[in-house]
């Protein structure tokens, strides 16, 4: 499917979403809340098929924060990029680990480097940064450590 | 190896695998609970060489984060450079000279076959074949050197730059890289019949860590751990970048998806690396090796994402630009990361003994999966 009628097929089925133009791939804003059923009908339907979840990592645009999902389908072969804002102060979003599981390790980086809870995940713990970091969260824009962080 | 030895109430054991472990390569920490001998959960524990280079990069240029790019994923530093110039020159719509896509291109192939070179001396020597490292290494080497020469560096060569690549070959660049050619031929029939054809070797690695090819796409796999499954996945032939599409090369295909499969598609994947550098080094075309690009650079704002086929699989990387001359916020898919993710689930009910087989056909860089 080309990207056009890849747009069409999918303004058809997610009504709400709203797409975004210029860039490589077709982007796709959606609510946090509608997340996890789209996910689903994303992997499953039979002409889309997104079943590699290739990316999957956050942006912190200071008011608010952007979940960014990357898929393609290994199958047709295009590819989908899917963003959700979040709100800074209570950052959560359904768990797409029960779907693709390649999330389970990716929400955890993003949990711990964002902050961002993932509803429903299976062990949302800390991966990469060492215990007791919990709610530091480094990739965050304010994020600010005086001993280890040498501003240019 | 064992730092302390706890039993859980169920009677399992639980051991503690690295972080300083010979067979982990690197600083990774694998905390596995055993019944027996039997693997229940392998829990990997990440961040012994966490660097955070993402947040570094958003203080750097677009000049500089090359440099830092090099130390993810040390055995394809030129493969990652490579990412990272493609990504800028898409987002700037630079136009590489066509020297410079050859050199880029022979630059790559190279690497890969010195990482395949590396991993399989490694990957011999878990499994208790210490001669092989020395093979291997020997012949790593005379890469080592051809890089030396151009590069000026063997390990970061942080040679592909936005535009081009940082300087002209070597004169002698082009005989090295025959003698090679001719060096490796002898040598590969020698590796397989050291450790390929071994019967020892084929028993520890087949049946071992299997993976099918659902579970490696849904893991996100990808490069020799998800083509061992028999998932075309190379995104030099799918998504094509630099002159890949005018190359003749196979993409490895196995189908056992265990490790001997995954041994396998390294091997072939030599071969057919010195296939397109056979196919290149001849016709290098003449002219300049850079394009005149601006002293400072400045990505239009926007988001970029661009992968190329490293070592170990899908290398991506995101660019969130704001139309300054650093960027708002990079993500560097790394394939070791999503690779590493599908360690539990092929470990589980196998024996300890076999979870070295299954980390080395892996293929794990530390340094790549943390960042």
């Amino acid at each position: 499917m080309g990207n056009d009628e890849l747009k069409i097929k999918l303004a058809e089925l997610f009504p709400k979403a709203t797409f975004e133009e210029g860039a490589e791939w077709i982007q796709m804003q959606i609510e946090p809340s509608d997340w996890l059923p789209m996910a689903q009908t994303l992997r499953q339907d039979a002409s889309l098929q997104f079943d590699y979840l290739f990316c999957l990592t956050c942006v912190d645009w200071k008011t608010h924060l952007t979940m960014v999902y990357h898929l393609s389908s290994t199958i047709f072969r295009h590819n989908i990029v899917i963003k959700s804002k979040l709100n800074r102060s209570k950052a959560e979003i359904e768990s797409v680990s029960s779907i693709w599981r390649t999330a389970e390790f990716h929400e955890r980086e993003v949990y711990e480097m964002f902050g961002v809870h993932f509803l429903h995940h299976p062990d949302l713990r800390l991966l990469i940064l060492p215990d007791g970091w919990e709610g530091k969260n480094p990739l965050l824009k304010d994020f600010e450590d005086p001993i280890n962080m040498i501003k240019l | 190896m064992v730092e302390e030895l706890s039993r859980t109430e169920e009677g399992n054991i639980i051991i503690n695998v690295g972080p300083q472990h010979p067979a982990t390569h690197g600083v990774l920490h694998l905390v596995i609970t055993l019944h027996g001998e039997t693997i229940q959960k392998v829990e990997p524990h990440l961040g012994y060489i966490h660097r955070s280079i993402e947040k570094m990069c958003e203080s750097l240029t677009y000049r500089q984060f090359i440099y830092v790019t090099s130390r993810m994923d040390y055995l394809s530093s030129h493969i990652n450079n490579h990412a990272c110039a493609l990504c800028v020159e898409k987002g700037m719509q630079i136009e590489v000279p066509e020297r410079a896509q050859v050199i880029r291109v022979l630059m790559d192939e190279l690497t890969r076959i010195a990482s395949h070179e590396l991993w399989w001396g490694a990957m011999a020597m878990d499994l208790g074949a210490f001669t092989p490292f020395f093979h291997a290494f020997r012949e790593r080497e005379v890469i080592n050197e051809i890089m030396e020469d151009t590069c000026g560096a063997r390990l970061t060569m942080n040679y592909i730059l936005p535009g081009g690549v940082l300087e002209d070959l070597h004169p002698s660049f082009q005989k090295k890289v025959k003698d090679f050619i001719v060096l490796y031929k002898r040598k590969i029939a020698e590796y397989d019949e050291m450790v390929t054809g071994n019967i020892i070797f084929q028993n520890r690695m087949k049946n071992v860590g299997v993976l099918s090819a659902a579970d490696a796409i849904s893991f996100g796999c990808s490069g020799p751990t998800l083509r061992g499954s028999g998932v075309s996945c190379d995104v030099r032939k799918i998504y094509p970048y630099e002159i890949y599409n005018k190359l003749e090369f196979n993409e490895a295909l196995e189908t056992a998806g265990d490790s001997f499969a995954r041994y396998m598609i390294r091997i072939r994947e030599m071969n057919e690396s010195i296939r397109i550098i056979e196919q290149l080094i001849d016709n290098i075309p003449e002219g300049e090796f850079q394009a005149k690009t601006k002293a400072v650079l400045k990505l239009p704002k926007g988001e970029f994402y661009q992968r190329v086929e490293t070592a170990r699989g899908e290398f991506g990387i995101y660019i969130v630009s704001e139309g300054g001359t650093t960027p708002y916020r990079i993500k560097f898919r790394s394939p070791g990361f999503s690779n590493l993710s599908a360690l539990d689930h092929m470990a589980r009910g196998g024996k300890i003994g076999d979870l070295v087989a299954m980390m080395g056909s892996l293929d794990l860089v530390i340094p790549d999966i943390d960042r």
